[in-house]
C-alpha cells in the first residue's frame, strides 16, 4: 500500500449513521452495505486528508490494545478494489 | 421479519410517486390504466412531512419517480427535505426537461443520482415508443447529469420491439456515460398488462439477447442488470424483497402501497398518508399486513423451502392472472395455474400497442 495514498470515499457515495437501527452505512445509488463498528471508524478517518499511516496512527490512539495497522491495510485495499474509495 | 413475530423491521426504501402525469406515452408504462388525476395529488407541505417521517422510520433511499417528476414545479423542495431526513435521493425520469439549470436546482438540494430511461438506440425507434419526440432531450439529460459527476444509470424497458437492438443500446449506455443500465425486461402491469400481446418478445429474441449481455459483460465495465423476464424462466421473483418488507410506495395522491402496481389490487383499501402516520400504516395497517411474510401462504407456497427467499412471487401477478392475489404467482413453474403463463408465451405476440394516455 502507498505511504502517500489519501483514501476518500467515493463521490456517489455516503457513509451515514442509521440512528434507526444503529449502524453506519455506506449508501449508494442501488444499494446499502451495512457496516460493522470497526468498518465505520476507518472509512470516516477516509476523508482525503489523512495518509494511510496517519489513519492507522489515529486508530491505534484511539485503541492502543489491539494492533491495526494490517488489518486496516487490508480492509483499505478490498474496499478499494470495491471502488467505494480511491 | 412477519407479523407473526409481532416485529416490524424498518422500511429500506420509499418509492415516491409525486405525479402520474407526462409527456410520453410508453406503451410497456407500468402505471396503473386509472392515473391518479393531477387535482388530487398532494402539496409540497405533505411530501415534506412524508420524508421527515420516512427518515424517521428507517427509510435510507428514496427514488423519486412517477409518471414524469420533473413536472412537478416543488421537485427541489421535496428532494431538499428528504436530504434533512438523511435519505439518498435518486430522480427517476425521462429525461424530458431536465436541462443544467434545473438539475443544478436538484443538486443544490441535495440529489444524490439520476436513472434515466430510454425507450430505443436510435432517435426514430425511442421517439416511436415513446409517442413523442424526446431522445434528444435524454441525450442532453445524460450529458448534464455526467457534467455534474452526479452517478448516472440508464433504464431501458425491453420488449418484442427493442429487444433485437440490444446491442446498440447497451453501446448507447457506454457513450451516454452510464455506470449501470437496467435491461428492464417488461413487468405486466398497467398498460404493459394492457399491451401484453404486442410486448411478449417469444424465447427467441430473449436467447440472443441474453448472448449478448453475457458478450458485453466480458468486454466492458459497465454494470449490466439484467431483469429476469418471469413469464418465460418458470420462476416466481421475489417482487419488492417481500411485501411490507423492504419497500413502501407512496402515490401522487397519498395513497401508500407496499408496491407501486398494488393499485389494480380491488380489495386491498391502501390507507393514505393524509389520514393515517406512515409508521402506523408500515406496521398497523391492514393492506401491508395482507400478504407480509408467509403466514398467509397456500400451498404449494407454504411447505415450500423457497418461501423466505421469494415471497411466493408478485400478488399482482397472482391476481391479474387468476383473480386471486393470495394464490401462487402463475410464473412459478410448480404454480396449478402455470399453464396459464405458458399459454401466453406460446401465442406469437401480433397486435398494435396502444399508447398510455390519461382518462382511460
Ligand atoms: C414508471 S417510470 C416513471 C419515471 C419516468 N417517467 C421514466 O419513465 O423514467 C419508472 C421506471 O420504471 C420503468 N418501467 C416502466 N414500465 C415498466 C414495466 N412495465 N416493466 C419494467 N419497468 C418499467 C421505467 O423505464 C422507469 O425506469
Ligand atoms: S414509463 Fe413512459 S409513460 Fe410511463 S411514466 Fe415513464 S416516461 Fe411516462
Ligand atoms: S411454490 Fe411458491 S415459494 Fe415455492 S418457488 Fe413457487 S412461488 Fe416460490
Amino acid at each position: 500500500m502507498n505511504a502517500e495514498w489519501r483514501p476518500a470515499l467515493a463521490a456517489s457515495i455516503r457513509l451515514r449513521h442509521d440512528r434507526v437501527r444503529d449502524k453506519d452505512l455506506l449508501v449508494m445509488p442501488e444499494r446499502v452495505v451495512v457496516l460493522n463498528p470497526e468498518a465505520g471508524r476507518i472509512l470516516r478517518l477516509c476523508d482525503g486528508s489523512r495518509t494511510t499511516t496517519q489513519i492507522v496512527d489515529e486508530l491505534a490512539a484511539d485503541f492502543p490494545d489491539v494492533s491495526v495497522a494490517d488489518d486496516v491495510g487490508e480492509f483499505l485495499m478490498r474496499v478499494r478494489g470495491e471502488g467505494w474509495v480511491r | 421479519m412477519g407479523p407473526e413475530s409481532g416485529v416490524v423491521d424498518p422500511p429500506w426504501a420509499l418509492l415516491a410517486e409525486v405525479t402520474h402525469a407526462c409527456p410520453l406515452h410508453c406503451p410497456y408504462c407500468s402505471n396503473p390504466l386509472e392515473l391518479v388525476r393531477r387535482s388530487t395529488e398532494v402539496d409540497t407541505a405533505t411530501w415534506v412531512r412524508l420524508m421527515e417521517e420516512a427518515g424517521d422510520l428507517g427509510v435510507v433511499h428514496a427514488h423519486i419517480s412517477g409518471g414524469e417528476p420533473l413536472l412537478r414545479p416543488d421537485l427541489a423542495e421535496i428532494v431538499a427535505a428528504a436530504e434533512r431526513a438523511g435519505i439518498y435521493t435518486q430522480l427517476v425520469t425521462s429525461g424530458v426537461g431536465l436541462d443544467a439549470d434545473r438539475l443544478g436546482e436538484l443538486t443544490d438540494a441535495g440529489l444524490h443520482s439520476v436513472q434515466l430511461s430510454v425507450q430505443d438506440a436510435t432517435a426514430a425507434a425511442s421517439d416511436h415508443i415513446a409517442g413523442r419526440r424526446s431522445f434528444a432531450d435524454k441525450e442532453r439529460a445524460a450529458e448534464v447529469v455526467r457534467d455534474a459527476g452526479l452517478p448516472l444509470g440508464l433504464n431501458v424497458v425491453l420488449h418484442r420491439h427493442n429487444l433485437t437492438h440490444l446491442d446498440a443500446i447497451i453501446r448507447l449506455g457506454v457513450e451516454w456515460g452510464a455506470q449501470r443500465i437496467e435491461l428492464a425486461n417488461t413487468q405486466f402491469y398497467g398498460w404493459a398488462l394492457r399491451n401484453r400481446t404486442a410486448l411478449l418478445p417469444g424465447r427467441e429474441l430473449l436467447a440472443t439477447a441474453e448472448e449478448t449481455v453475457r458478450r458485453w459483460r466480458e468486454r466492458s465495465s459497465i454494470e449490466l442488470i439484467w431483469v429476469v423476464p418471469d413469464y418465460y424462466e418458470g420462476i416466481a421473483k421475489p417482487c419488492m424483497g417481500g411485501w411490507g418488507n423492504r419497500s413502501i410506495t407512496i402515490a401522487p395522491d397519498g395513497r401508500v402501497l407496499p408496491c407501486p402496481v398494488a393499485y389494480a389490487l380491488p380489495d386491498l383499501s391502501p390507507p393514505n398518508a393524509r389520514d393515517h402516520s406512515l409508521a402506523w400504516i408500515w406496521e398497523h395497517s391492514p393492506a401491508f399486513n395482507a400478504y407480509r411474510g408467509t403466514a398467509w401462504m397456500r400451498e404449494p407456497c407454504r411447505t415450500c423451502p423457497q418461501r423466505e427467499a421469494d415471497f411466493g412471487g408478485c400478488r399482482c401477478q397472482a391476481f391479474a392472472l387468476t383473480g386471486d392475489a393470495a394464490r401462487t404467482d402463475p410464473a412459478c413453474h410448480l404454480s396449478p395455474d402455470h399453464h396459464l403463463i405458458q399459454e401466453l408465451t406460446k401465442k406469437p405476440g401480433a397486435a398494435e400497442f396502444v399508447y398510455r394516455r390519461p382518462g382511460a
